[in-house]
């Protein structure tokens, strides 16, 4: 097939025709006409009680297994958790996010089942979360430095302006702490709380203990809404702080330690 | 030159096409459009100074960004003595109360998308 030089520039005039028209289509098509301005009056932004905010050395958790066994099927720490931090529920295991979920004893503590493991381990769920590691493996990884221990709490943050979704830290996290957002998480969100944000499409999100609720001076959500009391949340490096002391006099593992991770998620078994 | 009229006249056509936006909006009066946005009726001040908000307002946000996750810092004082949170939803759009009315019609105007609203809260939108 050949094409003579009229036709071809017939043609590309055509073409540069058609590809100037969409974009007149839309200025002259745009209405600059001011509709008639509707006078609800702004609200004034509340004005904040202002607490102290929590601040520790060193923040930690200790989770009494027993007390969550007792409570048998009771998730409040994880829907108060996503309740509160936008986590979408996507109904479906291959998309899930999430940052605090029920596991069995067998699954968070693999390394520590047996056959003939008490009957009481065998059927329990516990809650696992993101174990804010002294060493994270995550962190490490993340090329663009969107996650990141904090030195001042050692709270593993996470800053999602930054996280271009490459999921490195989801690959490296040994505890499966981290989720991916495959899909838009805005629909899957039941009730949107307006005071946090939500993600978007190809970011990465987890557990972040809290940190926006330790500024305004309120314990993490999952720790205020165990009924049970079975999260004691607070500063690992203070003697006299009750995480010191049920450490001191309880026997308590951690998951993974082999790792070397050094989780600070320590469970009461 | 062969066919120099009808080359001219083809030209002239050409010019005019290309140049008739611009004739438009002259003479429709668009071109002195600027787009008017809707303060706050009841608010006494901004966080900042008004032009240096028309302006900058990107730059503080961004401050206000790295402040808040990298330093920790989600607070600053007011110059009464109060302090308020460093955030985009809660206390810009606490005030701005209509996104569309302040942050939109600037933005399309001015051909730019942000999408800090892909992740933060249109609280008007709920």
């Amino acid at each position: 097939m050949s094409i003579d030089r009229r036709k071809f520039l017939t043609l590309s005039g055509l073409s540069a025709l058609g590809l100037a028209g969409a974009p007149a289509v839309r200025v002259f098509g745009q209405d600059t006409t001011d509709v008639a301005q509707d006078t609800t009056p702004a609200e004034p932004a509340q004005p904040e009680q202002p607490r102290a905010p929590l601040v520790a050395q060193r923040w930690a958790m200790v989770i009494d297994i027993n007390k969550c066994v007792a409570a048998e099927g009771c998730r409040d720490c994880a829907l108060a958790c996503h309740k509160v931090h936008n986590v979408p529920d996507f109904d479906n295991p291959k998309d899930e996010v999430k940052w605090i979920w029920k596991e069995s004893f067998e699954h968070a503590f693999h390394d520590q089942e047996h056959a003939h493991q008490s009957e009481k381990l065998r059927h329990a769920t516990l809650p696992v979360l993101c174990n804010h590691c002294d060493d994270p493996p995550c962190t490490r990884v993340c090329p663009t430095e969107s996650t990141w221990k904090r030195e001042s709490d050692g709270l593993v943050m996470m800053d999602w302006h930054r996280c271009i979704g490459c999921r490195y830290c989801v690959a490296a996290c040994p505890y499966g702490s981290r989720s991916f957002n495959w899909r838009d998480p805005r629909p899957h969100i039941d009730e949107i709380n307006k005071s946090y944000p939500t993600r978007t499409r190809g970011v990465v999100e987890k557990c972040t203990f809290c940190d926006e609720r330790l500024a305004r001076g309120q314990m993490p959500a999952c720790v205020e809404a165990c009924k049970e009391k079975a999260m004691i949340f607070g500063d690992l490096e203070d003697p006299e702080s009750e995480v010191r002391q049920v450490l001191r006099e309880t026997f308590t593992i951690r998951r993974k330690p082999g790792l070397g991770t050094h989780p600070e998620i320590y469970y009461i078994v | 030159m062969h066919d120099a009229g009808k080359v001219t006249i083809g030209l002239v056509i050409f010019l005019a096409l290309v140049s008739a936006p611009f004739w438009y909006n002259l003479s429709s009066g668009r071109a002195s459009y600027t787009p008017e946005v809707e303060y706050p009726k009841d608010a006494e001040s901004c966080v900042r100074d008004s032009a240096y908000m028309a302006a900058h307002h990107m730059d503080l946000l961004d401050e206000w960004r790295d402040q808040v996750i990298r330093d920790g810092q989600r607070f600053e004082e007011t110059p009464d003595g109060g302090r308020r949170e460093c955030s985009l939803t809660n206390t810009c759009l606490g005030c701005h109360v209509s996104k569309e009315k302040f942050c939109d019609r600037c933005h399309l105007y001015m051909g730019v998308e942000p999408y800090c609203w892909e992740c933060h809260i249109i609280p008007e939108e709920l």
